[in-house]
């Protein structure tokens, strides 16, 4: 409300001094809009009841404020800065040269994107990175989708110790995670025992040594690591869907399977955006659990960018190409998580 | 169908659901109390558990170094990220300041960045100027790490809060400072004691910055002293079992107490 008192004000003062010709300087009411509008909305209310003639008073004390604020922020700037952020652009500018690590660098310009996007091996990685986003994803989604219904369906006991199991693999370290696994699908490990055990010794493998299955092996952890963290988030989001909706649907006979596809899911819409974009991000920077199944074989069959970056920096020495690959990788991230925002808001 | 099916059915989706969370931790723990030379544990509970493969692993790794790492290195992450981000979020949340919209975006782009993005040149510059092998090389960037997150989180904390409660703290002549302190930290408990365990878990459980940043054996968190362990004791089953189960007690155990925090903290954090 405030603040849209204060857009109007400064729009027509704007209005009235570009009639009489002269491009309208900014009027002190549109200074004070601008600097308002992108503030949060509980600080607009301070100065708007402020007559005129106290202004120079009042702009003193919003300096005086502002330099405190900087202040406050100063620290984690100073972290942030230092120790994620120059190190980024750090990495950015490595990723024009052509450098060992050791000895001296030479400008190669786009050469290292050009190897990124054109080597079978960086293209392999960037791929199976790709892929993961079925397994980080698609599936835990759609599982987490089904589990919460059926959650949500009615009162149960044990709901509670339900919720905390299905949660307890994202807080797990995830290179312990990779070890549970690596033993789970070991050559004598208790997958093959159980199919050995029911008959099924012809199915037996070494998962994670096999070229067909490896990748599908490693990239199920990601589902299993990931389904509790969905199943969460949208059942947090079922519990907030007007139940008169289901009401609705109900008195238009719509069955529990029209009901889901009609009202809970496109009420679930934010909580989907938010599972997608958390998963992707930890789909195409997985790393610990690659690293410690199968250090990213058999062959090059589960090499993902991180494994890759690690290698290319530690046994090939190929600094730059690592750090041109790691460009692309948070461009990537940062090109889908944008553009699933997008989609999200586009269609609520 | 009817509801009795309906109902059995939905319950025994749910039970194997939980079990395909659950029968993985059964099957470690029966396979880290077999005999510790056992090739091939079978998946059922030992006749004679062997308690002592957790001592023998203990010791094998060097737990009790690999611990106070990662304890050392947490401990100090978290109070760091703490201050910072609540006097951050705090001035984000309530203070007055051009350009505050594009500060808190060029924060939270940190959200999307990837560990892998960072680590290469701060290994490098780290090297040039001796920061590697010290419990610093992986506190610092942690703590930077930990930014975006705490900031956004302490913001929308603070912004909660009625802007009266401010003002009148102000009209009694508090400074700044004073404000946070007496009037707004008090309410801050809860907020900060999730930020606080989601910092824990997440330094407890950081691989790649301590596999890279900390070279020296010696230095070696629990989680890349886990990653060492597997190549060297890969084929000692019962031994590796029992390692993973000591690096994921602390933050299980943690876990149990905090479920509340641990689970709305994640998800609120993802959602807000």
């Amino acid at each position: 409300m405030v603040r849209a008192d204060l857009r109007n004000r400064s729009a027509s003062a704007n209005a009235g001094a570009s009639i009489n010709g002269a491009p309208a300087p900014a009027s002190a009411g549109a200074v004070e809009a601008d600097r308002v509008a992108p503030s949060a909305v509980g600080t607009s209310k301070v100065d708007t009841s402020k007559p005129e003639r106290h202004r120079p008073a009042l702009r003193r004390s919003h300096r005086r404020q502002a330099r405190t604020a900087l202040l406050y922020i100063l620290p984690a700037f100073v972290f942030y800065g230092l120790f994620v952020a120059a190190p980024w652009l750090h990495s950015i500018w490595i990723s024009f040269y052509d450098w060992d690590g050791i000895g001296p660098s030479t400008w190669v310009g786009l050469e290292n994107y050009v190897a990124v996007l054109t080597e079978p091996l960086l293209q392999r990685a960037l791929l199976n990175g790709l892929g993961f986003i079925v397994f980080y994803t698609v599936l835990p989604v759609g599982l987490g989708l089904v589990i919460a219904a059926v959650i949500a369906a009615r009162q149960r006991r044990g709901a509670g110790i339900l919720r905390t199991i299905l949660f307890l693999p994202q807080i797990l370290p995830l290179v312990a995670v990779g070890v549970i696994w690596r033993y789970l699908y070991g050559t004598d490990g208790p997958i093959n025992q159980v199919l050995t055990g029911a008959g099924l010794g012809d199915l037996t493998r070494a998962w994670l040594g096999d070229f067909e299955w490896a990748y599908f092996a490693v990239g199920f952890v990601g589902t299993w690591v990931t389904t509790g963290l969905c199943t969460m988030l949208l059942l947090a989001g079922m519990q907030k869907i007007d139940p008169s909706l289901y009401e609705a649907a109900r008195i238009d006979r719509a069955g529990a399977v029209r009901q889901f596809f009609h009202v809970t899911l496109p009420g679930l819409r934010p909580e989907i955006v938010i599972a997608v974009t958390v998963t992707i991000i930890s789909a195409l920077a997985s790393f610990d659990v690659v690293y410690v199944t199968t250090g990213g074989g058999p062959g090059r069959t589960t090499t993902v960018p991180g494994v890759l970056i690690y290698q290319l920096v530690f046994t090939s020495n190929r600094v730059g190409v690592a750090c041109a690959l790691a460009t692309v990788l948070s461009a990537l991230i940062l090109a889908i998580v944008a553009v699933v925002g997008r989609l999200g808001k586009e269609r609520s | 169908m009817n509801r009795v099916a309906s109902r059995v059915l939905s319950n025994a989706f749910l039970l194997i659901a939980a079990a395909s969370v659950v029968i993985p931790f059964l099957a470690l723990m029966s396979a880290a109390l077999q005999p510790s030379s056992t090739l091939a544990p079978r998946l059922e509970w030992p006749s004679d558990p062997q308690w002592s493969n957790f001592a023998e692993a203990w010791t094998a790794a060097g737990f009790a170094s690999l611990i106070r790492s990662s304890a050392i290195i947490a401990l100090v992450v978290v109070p760091i990220a703490l201050i910072c981000a609540t006097l951050a979020g705090y001035a984000m949340g309530t203070m007055r300041l051009r350009g505050k919209g594009a500060l808190f975006a060029f924060f939270i782009a940190g959200l999307t960045l990837p560990y892998e993005a960072i680590v290469i040149p701060l290994y490098f510059d780290f090297r040039s100027i001796g920061l590697i092998d010290t419990y610093w090389a992986v506190i610092l960037p942690l703590a930077g790490a930990f930014m975006p997150f705490g900031i956004f989180w302490m913001r929308s904390h603070f912004e909660a809060i009625p802007r009266e409660l401010i003002e009148a703290a102000e009209l009694d002549g508090a400074s700044s400072f004073r404000v946070l302190t007496q009037v707004l930290l008090p309410t801050a408990r809860p907020a900060l004691v999730t930020l606080g365990l989601l910092n824990f878990m997440w330094a407890w459980n950081q691989f790649l910055l301590a596999l890279i940043l900390l070279r020296d054996p010696s230095m070696r968190t629990a989680p890349s002293g886990l990653g060492t362990f597997v190549q060297q004791y890969g084929e000692n089953i019962p031994l590796l079992a029992a390692g993973t189960l000591i690096v994921i007690a602390p933050i299980v155990i943690l876990y149990f107490i905090f479920q509340r925090q641990f689970i709305s903290g994640m998800l609120q954090g993802a959602i807000k």
